[in-house]
């Protein structure tokens, strides 16, 4: 049953480590190294399940008779370019907290924001 | 245990040691570089696996772009990460609950590589078996992706264009000051 | 900033840049054939224009590939791929419909399929070209 599940599991145990990254901790971008790694593992969850044993690339060819899934290739295909827009996205709301705030440290960044908020209500 | 396994195997395991370092590191452009071979990784992964579309995909965009994106943003914001920290045992706790749900979920799956499985008996035999007349060209991921799912690829490329329209509508308002006055 | 890099620097990109844009007209136009496709080709040609920027500078790639080209090039890909759909409605298929397009189906297929990776790729290439210069002038 191992060799049967490796894979999953793997992908699983990746997934987390990534979700892991965005949620404890505090650097924004560490943040969004930790949401590709989550993004990628989900890929190999994908592509895990369209192998079929015995059975090659999906291109058609002489004399072979099974092909993997296809259908899975594309759907990730097309994750992993909307995965580098919202990266590319990401980055870019970054560059402006940066220029707002002066760093990307989000506890430093709440703390700024209470601090605004308290002295907004002081003066009203 | 054939050259396909251990294969698997050992990428695997590096992929796992690579996501651990990764989590410990303080200084950003080495973290940078490592998700850069991450990426990497898993397109050698995504060979072995028979995706050969996938892996070129994954190489040139996730070792390529993503990393010369982040090393952009780095050069904004500083290589070094800072030093507030607070208690990780929330985050421990949540994310051990979340692993053993979902490899509680997966015992219900078929075995890896199982050509019985329900998702290799509904759409996909069809495609594999009429690409071939129907459209005629070789490579069957193609023909899927710019023919038969061409409303997928077409909302895919409207997400880039939005993308780049939000990229743009974020950064680009900076206009200098001396501009502006030789203009008017 | 007007530094030039170093010699080494400077010879190796004139040397990469070529043949890694051949390498993204390759791949672009033999997707039906092998591994490769729109997005990939995209992607290649980007990255052979923004090594040219990191040696060169950005100012002497915006010669080349000014920001006012690269915008239309975004557009221009897009509307490549929604006007093959709208060509096929009024050749008198469905939306996207590629089998009307040329007189044998299997010919509108590959026509269909040429033109709309065109535009895939022109999009993507625009799109991460475009990103590339706005994190660089950003960071001045």
């Amino acid at each position: 049953m191992f060799a049967d599940y490796y894979n999953y599991w793997v992908a699983i145990i990746l997934m987390m480590l990534g979700f892991y990254i965005v949620i404890s901790d505090a650097n924004l971008i560490k943040k969004i190294i930790g949401l590709s790694i989550f993004q990628t593992s989900v890929f190999i969850l994908f592509i895990s399940m369209s192998k079929v044993e015995g059975g090659t690339a999906p291109i058609l060819a002489e004399g072979i008779t099974t092909y993997s899934n296809p259908l899975p290739h594309v759907l990730i295909l097309t994750a992993i370019v909307v995965s580098v827009a919202t990266t590319a996205l990401g980055l870019a709301i970054i560059a402006r907290i940066y220029r707002e705030y002066g760093t990307v440290d989000e506890n430093i960044i709440h703390d700024q924001d209470e601090e605004d908020e308290d002295n907004n209500e002081a003066t009203g | 245990m054939d050259i396909q396994t251990i294969l698997d195997i050992s990428l695997l395991t590096l992929l796992a040691v690579t996501a651990v370092i990764l989590l410990r590191l303080q200084n950003l452009l080495a973290a940078v570089l490592l998700s850069g071979i991450y990426s990497l990784l898993s397109a050698a992964l995504f060979v072995s696996l028979d995706a050969v579309d996938v892996a070129f995909t994954e190489a040139a965009v996730g070792a390529g772009l993503t990393t010369v994106l982040l090393l952009g943003a780095i050069a904004i914001t500083g290589r070094e990460q800072s030093v507030t920290r607070h208690s990780k045992l929330l985050p421990i706790a949540v994310t051990t609950v979340t692993a053993a749900a979902l490899i509680y979920g997966t015992l219900d799956m078929p075995k890896f590589g199982d050509p019985m499985a329900p998702i290799h008996t509904y759409v996909a035999p069809r495609y594999i078996e009429m690409s071939g007349e129907e459209i005629g060209i070789p490579n069957i991921v193609t023909s899927v992706l710019a023919s038969y799912r061409s409303y997928d690829t077409l909302g895919e490329v409207t997400v880039v264009f939005t993308a780049a329209i939000g990229v743009m509508l974020l950064l680009g308002g900076l206009r200098k000051p001396k501009n502006k006055e030789k203009n008017e | 900033m007007n530094k030039k890099r170093s010699l080494i620097l400077r010879e190796a990109c004139n040397l990469i840049v070529p043949a890694v844009l051949l390498y993204a007209l390759y791949v672009q136009f033999h997707g039906d054939y092998g591994p490769g496709g729109g997005f990939q080709a995209g992607v290649i040609f980007a990255a052979a224009i923004i090594l040219y920027a990191l040696v060169y500078g950005r100012k002497k790639t915006q010669k080349i590939f000014p920001a006012s080209l690269v915008r239309y090039l975004i557009s221009i890909g897009l509307l490549l791929y929604a006007g093959v759909g709208v060509a096929s409605l009024f050749m008198g298929g469905n939306y996207l419909d590629y089998n009307v397009l040329a007189h044998n189906p299997q010919h509108g297929q590959h026509l269909g399929i040429f033109l709309i990776e065109l535009g895939v790729g022109i999009t993507v290439a625009a799109v991460m070209i475009m990103i590339f210069y706005m994190l660089d002038e950003y960071a001045d």
